[in-house]
């Protein structure tokens, strides 16, 4: 095999909460396996580009990776992510339930992956981080969670609505897998403070968890083609979650 | 940042996109980290049709600033506007705007 492993990407269709077809994005490594297997879940700007590089990303470091567009319905997965993204910011985001049943579909499907093995690891950032989060504590289906910079896991009653009914922190109880959290101490949601509340309540509860706080970067300091990108933070970043995914799904 | 920052209106007008326009059915401000705009957190606006496809949208990225210069400068349109509309119609003028005759 090359250096440069070969990568397989594909556009599937999968069964998102209440059976609604969504469309997904994979990625698997050149090979018979086994592979350990990576769900992504996407930002508040949407299925877009990052994540879809991202998700190949992992298949090159040999993972197999699903990105399922959880904003399907909005716009179907051929419109122009940018306003889809846009149509569900107006229509305040989407509700924390949907999302939790859309990603139990990524996760079947990687499941149902012959080459895998065994393991299953979680990853988002942004509202992502936050949807990551919320799905380790709800669901009990997976190996491993990455939680980056996810905003309002910290909420306050006055931010509880229909579509986002508990704050992410007061799930913290049913964590269900390790988790790796990476923040930039430069960033407003969350803030440095709301990382130590959430920090605070995984410790109360005897959590597996390890939470890597960054000087000198902000929000989305992964995002490579935004003026809030920090190179050095975004490599010592991933090469923790590398560390981390091995550990906990036998990645190599 | 990953804000909860938005304002939604409703929208009576058109936008244009690409060499079409469209019909309006709302207006979205929000405070967000920019998309294209090469700055990190700006206003956004998008003009939009509920009733449309997705991309049935007009969108803008402003930093604080020009969104601030932007604000002052409808406040003042829609202040003579108000005024104008006023003096033609004879009645519903702002009183502070009423000349004296």
């Amino acid at each position: 095999m090359s250096f440069y492993r070969g990568v397989t990407c594909e556009n599937v269709t999968i069964k998102g909460d209440k059976g609604t077809p969504i469309t997904a994005y994979t990625a698997k490594p050149e090979g018979k396996g086994p592979f350990p297997g990576v769900v992504l879940i996407h930002h508040l700007p949407g299925w877009s580009e990052l994540y879809i590089e991202t998700t190949r990303r992992f298949a090159h470091h040999g993972y197999m990776a699903i990105c399922a567009n959880l904003y399907h319905r909005e716009g179907g997965s051929e419109a122009n992510p940018d306003d889809v993204a846009a149509k569900v910011r107006a229509e305040g985001g989407i509700a924390d339930a949907q999302m939790v049943g859309d990603t139990a579909g990524a996760v079947a499907w990687m499941r149902a992956q012959p080459e895998l093995n065994g393991k299953v690891g979680l990853i988002g950032s942004c509202s992502g981080g936050r949807h990551a989060f919320i799905y380790a504590c709800q669901r009990k289906d997976i190996d491993a969670v990455v939680e980056q910079w996810g905003g309002r896991v910290v909420m306050g009653k006055e931010e509880l609505n229909d579509k986002t009914p508990t704050a992410p922190i007061d799930m913290t109880s049913g964590l269900s897998c390790p988790l790796l959290g990476l923040f930039g101490n430069d960033d407003r949601a969350p803030s440095p403070e709301q990382v130590n509340q959430h920090e605070a309540e995984l410790k109360k509860h005897g959590k597996n968890y390890e939470f890597h706080r960054y000087d000198g970067a902000g929000h989305g300091f992964f995002y490579w083609h935004r003026p809030l990108y920090r190179p050095e933070q975004c490599m010592d970043g991933w090469e923790k979650i590398w560390a981390f995914y091995g550990k906990h799904l036998g990645g190599k | 940042m990953c804000t909860s920052i938005i304002e939604i209106a409703h929208a009576e007008g058109m936008a244009k996109r690409g060499d079409e326009w469209f019909p309006l059915s709302h207006s979205v401000v929000a405070y967000d980290h920019a998309r294209h705009a090469n700055l990190g957190d700006v206003i956004t606006l998008d003009f939009y049709n509920t009733g449309l496809d997705a991309g049935a949208r007009a969108a803008v990225e402003l930093t604080l600033e020009s969104a601030k210069e932007l604000r002052a400068a409808l406040d003042r349109a829609i202040a003579a506007a108000d005024y104008e509309e006023a003096e033609v119609r004879g009645k519903g003028a702002v009183i502070s705007l009423v000349r004296a005759a």
